[in-house]
């Protein structure tokens, strides 16, 4: 399926726009801070309500972004929609969410965070990026190829 | 349970929420695509041919946005107290667990919830969970 340059173009500025916008509401939400994240997480302790604010937030917009024109074949840029089509509550999906769940509670860090503190140039968090993109190439090594185990592209 | 009301931060919660929705409804209406993170870093790791450049343009816009606040000499609170040892394990599983499971905060918690699929729905859930069991563990049960 050959892409136009329009289209090659366009796929290109759409990914960084949205990019942009991605990265600056994690700075101004406060999630781009591990000890903010914790403190929602820490339910049993001082509880931080503020991330709930901001899934409320992005599932609202979104609720009424993704509700209009939902069976639409073709993005506004005329590229294939390409939205998950698996269904299944499966265990691959359980254990993986909660292996991450562990992980996310260990150190206050979700991957779009984790590469927004990047930018700190703080060494611990280039640390726990490496060690996350150690884990991503484990799991293509070692069980990318098993059906049902594919992120939808 | 008692909420901590000092390090309450509604506003700018809300705020930056209503960014990532409006980011993650963009991509898919414009791109066609879903705005999630450990996907579109994780599909790195195999790559394919004409598959790289709108990942690696995503991550930019991403990381860029940071990255110019920092080199503006300006700064956003930031506190990571995990310890070395601590951070390598919890990226392993978050890495892992990401991968295995399909997607993350923002593919699943954001994303699948607003177009309402029970998958990602019982993702968000189960990740959730192990979030607040671990902080509880580690904060509250640790000998």
């Amino acid at each position: 399926m050959a892409m136009t340059r329009r289209e090659r173009f366009g796929e290109l500025a759409a990914s960084l726009g949205a990019g942009l916008l991605f990265g600056a509401g994690l700075l101004v939400s406060g999630m781009a801070n591990p000890a903010k994240v914790l403190g929602f997480l820490d339910l049993f302790g001082a509880w931080d309500p503020s991330l709930a604010l901001v899934m409320a937030g992005a599932v609202g917009v979104g609720l009424v972004g993704f509700a209009f024109a939902p069976g639409r074949a073709r993005s506004a840029l005329g590229l294939p929609m390409r939205m998950p089509t698996t269904k299944s509550v499966d265990r691959p999906l359980l254990a993986g969410a909660a292996i991450f769940g562990v992980g996310w509670g260990l150190a206050g860090f979700c991957p779009g965070p984790a590469l927004v503190a990047l930018a700190t140039g703080s060494p611990r968090a280039i640390l726990f990026v490496a060690a996350m993109l150690a884990g991503m190439a484990l799991f293509e090594v070692f069980a990318g190829r098993r059906p049902g185990a594919r992120m939808p592209p | 349970m008692h909420i901590d009301w000092n390090a309450f931060t509604p506003g700018t919660a809300l705020a930056g929420g209503i960014m990532i929705g409006l980011a993650a409804v963009l991509f898919a209406r414009v791109a066609g695509r879903i705005a999630g993170i450990s996907g579109i870093v994780g599909g790195l790791m195999r790559p394919r041919a004409h598959d790289i450049g709108w990942r690696v343009a995503f991550i930019a816009g991403l990381v860029g946005v940071p990255l110019a606040w920092r080199l503006s000499g300006r700064a956003w609170p930031f506190e990571l107290d995990a310890s070395g040892a601590t951070l390598v394990v919890a990226g392993l599983l978050v890495g892992w667990g990401t991968r295995l499971g399909s997607g993350c905060t923002s593919g699943h918690g954001v994303c699948g919830l607003a177009r309402r699929s029970p998958r990602s729905l019982a993702a968000t859930l189960v990740f959730m969970a192990g979030g607040f069991a671990t902080v509880l563990v580690v904060r509250h049960a640790w000998p």
